[in-house]
């Protein structure tokens, strides 16, 4: 299963020869960072600082991964444990989406960013991230899981909806935003420039993976750094997997739920 | 009735707010171009012109005159019903079993089986290990053992694509379902296995299917749910290593039907048509699995 992992790093450190072998080896017999300094050089070139690119990545995917959390676990909460007129429908909507196609809505949400004078603008991949089905939905299923007891304590102490939900819930149900913070970053990570190719138009708004096709588009002659580009761009949600996937442990215990 | 209806409303006016930003980004950018696209479906829609009514001759041309269309179904139901099924008890199995490892070791586990989803660079993978000359890793393997004089068309041969497609699936398997399971799991009180020893829980199995699963509800539904949209909507497995469109339309499947008809000759109309029967075949099979998995734990 770790095959592509292992295959993308070994790849990153070949020699050209190397790399054109057919068929492929497993592991790089001669490693070298060839590849890197070839792709520093390309963008010493490139009109927009590379740091611009960066910046607008790790902006996007971290304000986009942030907002998304929050937002969708707020709502969340209310569907999942408080009883009020329209919940059952507000909830059906929302599953009921995650099984419309995106490829018919693609031109409605088009023409709406548009007229909300969003285009070329950070908000036409922020805002529709902020919304998106996935988060709200696992929300609302971890926090279905919690006892009815921890919220009626809560409100006996007299903390009001928003503590409660802040300060009791959201401690309870880690292991859930930690998993959608991976979700949420992957996705704008890497689709990143399905997006920006469709709304953005500015190049100083363009995020690194758009760059990094904009290299691959070099054809075969840049082979090289295609793979020391593709390696770096697993990097960022590696590490994020790695750092949440050690701490989605046993919150239950260790939040004083033991009856 | 309405005024009772309306101190509902702001007895509950805490939970409106919190959802309130939820549901206004959620309405603008899902609810309004679904709704749209739904009308849609009723009419024709080249993009340019405005849409014209046209009744239900979107849908009657789909279930009557379009062949292809019917072998897109069949592709997908088979592709659905195989996959969906396995990838979805393979997601539980596998987070149960890796769930008891000390966190760092469980993070490294997870990593490698979720690596297929994290990668990004599967189907160049893929077509290296099916290529269509001697050189390709099956194709060698297999000539060099005997069991095949000359190479095998793998990825051009209709015998061979639904089932190159569906082996590919099964191994991206281990995606959103897995972490969400991983994470139920560790949800799941503890205090329930103690009281379960004391009722005369016997061994691991009676525990997975007495505490375990009903515990994991929510989760399971939301997995399901995942695994359904997944196994129905498929469409890049099939255009990123299949090709679009396929030799004799074997690999076509209802998505990139509707990409055909959405994105390439502008036939919106009859996309969204598409998109609403690709719709109700999943929440027919939602409707179904939620009926199943109630039964969990009885």
């Amino acid at each position: 299963m770790a095959f592509p992992l292992v295959f993308t790093v070994s790849n990153a450190f070949k020699p050209l020869d190397e790399i054109f072998l057919f068929p492929p080896r497993f592991f790089v017999r001669h490693p070298t960072l060839t590849n890197f300094t070839v792709m520093v050089d390309i963008f010493a070139d490139s009109w927009v600082p590379f740091s611009r690119y960066l910046f607008n990545s790790f902006f996007i995917a971290i304000v986009g991964t942030a907002g998304h959390v929050i937002i969708a676990s707020a709502a969340a909460y209310p569907l999942a444990k408080l009883k009020f007129p329209g919940r059952n429908v507000l909830f059906s909507v929302v599953v009921l989406s995650l099984m419309f196609s995106a490829y018919v809505t693609a031109v409605p949400n088009y023409m709406t960013i548009s007229w909300l004078g969003m285009l070329n603008t950070y908000w036409a991949i922020l805002l529709p991230a902020f919304g998106s089905t996935l988060g709200l939905y696992l929300m609302k299923q971890f926090m279905e899981q919690i006892p009815d007891e921890l919220i009626e304590a809560g409100k006996i102490d007299g903390a009001s909806e928003y503590r409660i939900f802040w300060q009791l819930v959201m401690p309870v149900v880690k292991p859930a935003w930690l998993t959608l913070i991976i979700f949420s970053l992957q996705g704008l990570w890497t689709n990143g420039s399905v997006t920006s190719h469709k709304y953005i138009y500015s190049e100083q708004l363009k995020t690194v993976d758009y760059v990094f096709g904009q290299i691959a588009n070099g054809g075969i002659a840049r082979t090289g750094p295609v793979a020391a580009v593709t390696f770096l761009m697993m990097l960022v949600p590696i590490t994020v997997f790695i750092i949440t996937q050690s701490n989605v442990i046993q919150t239950m215990t260790t939040s004083g739920m033991k009856e | 009735m309405s005024s009772r209806l309306l101190v509902e409303v702001r007895k509950n006016k805490h939970a409106y707010i919190l959802m309130a930003p939820y549901f206004l980004i959620f309405g603008v950018f899902t609810v309004f171009p679904v709704v749209l696209s739904f009308l849609l479906s009723f009419t024709h829609f080249n993009m340019l012109q405005l849409p014209s009514w046209a009744g239900f001759s979107n849908y009657a041309r789909l279930l009557v005159k379009d062949d292809v269309f019917l072998i897109a179904l069949k592709n997908t139901m088979l592709f659905a019903v195989i996959t969906g099924p396995i990838s979805y008890m393979a997601c539980f199995l596998f987070a149960w079993l890796i769930n008891e490892l000390p966190p760092k070791l469980r993070a490294l586990l997870t990593l490698v089986l979720y690596a297929p989803t994290i990668a990004g660079n599967m189907y160049l993978i893929w077509s290296l290990l099916f290529s269509a000359d001697s050189y390709g890793y099956i194709n060698s393997f297999l000539m060099k053992w005997g069991f095949i004089l000359e190479p095998i068309q793998w990825l051009q041969d209709p015998r061979y694509i639904l089932g190159i497609m569906i082996i590919v699936q099964l191994w991206l398997s281990l995606g959103t379902s897995f972490l969400a399971f991983i994470a139920g799991l560790q949800t799941v009180n503890k205090s329930l296995y103690e009281a379960g020893a004391i009722d005369g829980i016997r061994n691991r199995w009676q525990e997975l299917w007495f505490i375990t699963l009903p515990s994991m509800r929510p989760q399971l539904m939301f997995g399901a749910i995942i695994q359904i949209t997944n196994a129905f909507a498929v469409a890049e497995i099939s255009i990123y290593l299949i090709g679009f469109p396929s030799v004799d339309y074997a690999g076509h499947t209802i998505v990139t039907h509707l990409i055909d008809y959405g994105m390439i000759r502008f036939d919106m109309g009859y996309a969204s048509a598409i998109a609403t029967f690709l719709f109700g075949l999943m929440l027919l099979t939602n409707l179904v699995t939620q009926r199943l998995l109630r039964k969990v734990g009885e």
